[in-house]
């Protein structure tokens, strides 16, 4: 089980870097332009009232500069991301190994990272979109980040519910239906969810659509590739090493 | 589905392991991810636990690349 979860962890590092360059060839432009806009309408600020409004002012006295946060900072987080986000892929393997149907360690891998990616991503990013610096209101970040984590919850809740929805039918129904049923009814639980949560459009006006598009976009690539990244190399370790169930119960 | 692939295991399913056995070790994953995406993603949003935002602003593009709400 230890190396398990080392090999989970190496191969979210591994993503990690694939996820770091894709977001730095494909992102950071994004970003870029996103604080272009920042401080061009900070300025526009500054000339029209005296008085700079709060966030533009601890801008100022920003403790990293943006090269590091482009670098270092960005490098950082995806692979401290990429390795504990591994370690929960490897544990779930894990669980689920044995219990679902008769895939290939590397077929299971890829599913339980793919499964991941929609719980801990995909479902909450249609509810709740990534946005570039300067899109959204600072005012309502509290409010945000709460409506954030209980989509997040809910996502991770319906998602899990379904696949153990899927168990249980294909008992009776086989593997293609039941996946189909539980894939209908966790996008109709999530869509449920979505529909009562509450939603910020906090676009500032003249806010380059462009750029929207394509930071969004950028972010969806990232945790694509971090995701898939993890679930192709972490299948592959796996299966090279052999049988980890077997190993385990031979020590 | 009776074409399994070449591993060393001769079972149509793989083995499964033990859930007491992987307890421990998903507390202590699950443990590390929570502080590691917390820094990542809420440190300086809504709660704080260091005075100074370096942690937050040092992290800031990968935050916002993960979707999690910022400014």
């Amino acid at each position: 089980m230890r190396a398990l979860l080392l090999r989970g962890m190496l191969s979210g590092v591994c993503a990690g870097v694939l996820a770091l360059a894709f977001a730095v060839v494909v992102g950071e432009p994004a970003i870029n332009r996103a604080i272009a806009f920042e401080e061009a309408s900070a300025a526009e600020h500054e000339h029209a009232t005296p008085a700079a409004d709060t966030h533009d002012a601890s801008a100022e006295a920003k403790p990293v500069s943006r090269g590091m946060q482009r670098g270092v900072g960005l490098a950082a987080g995806l692979l401290a991301l990429g390795a504990v986000f591994g370690g929960i892929v490897a544990i779930v393997f894990a669980v689920t190994r044995g219990r679902l149907g008769a895939l290939s360690d590397r077929g299971s891998a890829l599913l339980v990272a793919l499964l991941a990616f929609c719980a801990l991503y995909l479902l909450p990013f249609l509810k709740y979109p990534a946005n570039p610096p300067a899109a959204s209101d600072p005012g309502t970040i509290e409010a945000r980040t709460a409506a954030y984590a209980g989509a997040l919850a809910l996502s991770v809740a319906i998602t899990a519910s379904a696949v153990v929805l899927q168990h249980w039918l294909a008992r009776q129904r086989g593997a293609w239906d039941a996946t189909l049923l539980a894939t209908v009814a966790g996008v109709i639980a999530f869509a449920l969810v979505a529909l009562a949560l509450p939603m910020y459009s906090e676009l500032p006006e003249g806010f380059p659509g462009e750029t929207l598009w394509r930071f969004r976009l950028a972010s969806l690539g990232t945790q694509l590739v971090l995701w898939l990244g993890i679930g192709l190399v972490f299948g592959l370790l796996t299966e090279r090493a052999g049988s980890p169930a077997r190993k385990e119960q031979s020590q | 589905m009776a074409y399994a692939a070449p591993l060393p295991i001769s079972a149509e399913r793989p083995l499964s392991i033990p859930v007491r056995e992987i307890a421990p070790w998903a507390l202590f994953a699950f443990t590390l991810a929570a502080v590691v995406v917390y820094f990542v993603g809420f440190e300086q949003g809504t709660l704080a636990i260091f005075s100074s935002d370096y942690m937050h602003e040092f992290v800031h593009d990968a935050r916002h690349l993960a979707g999690l709400p910022c400014h």
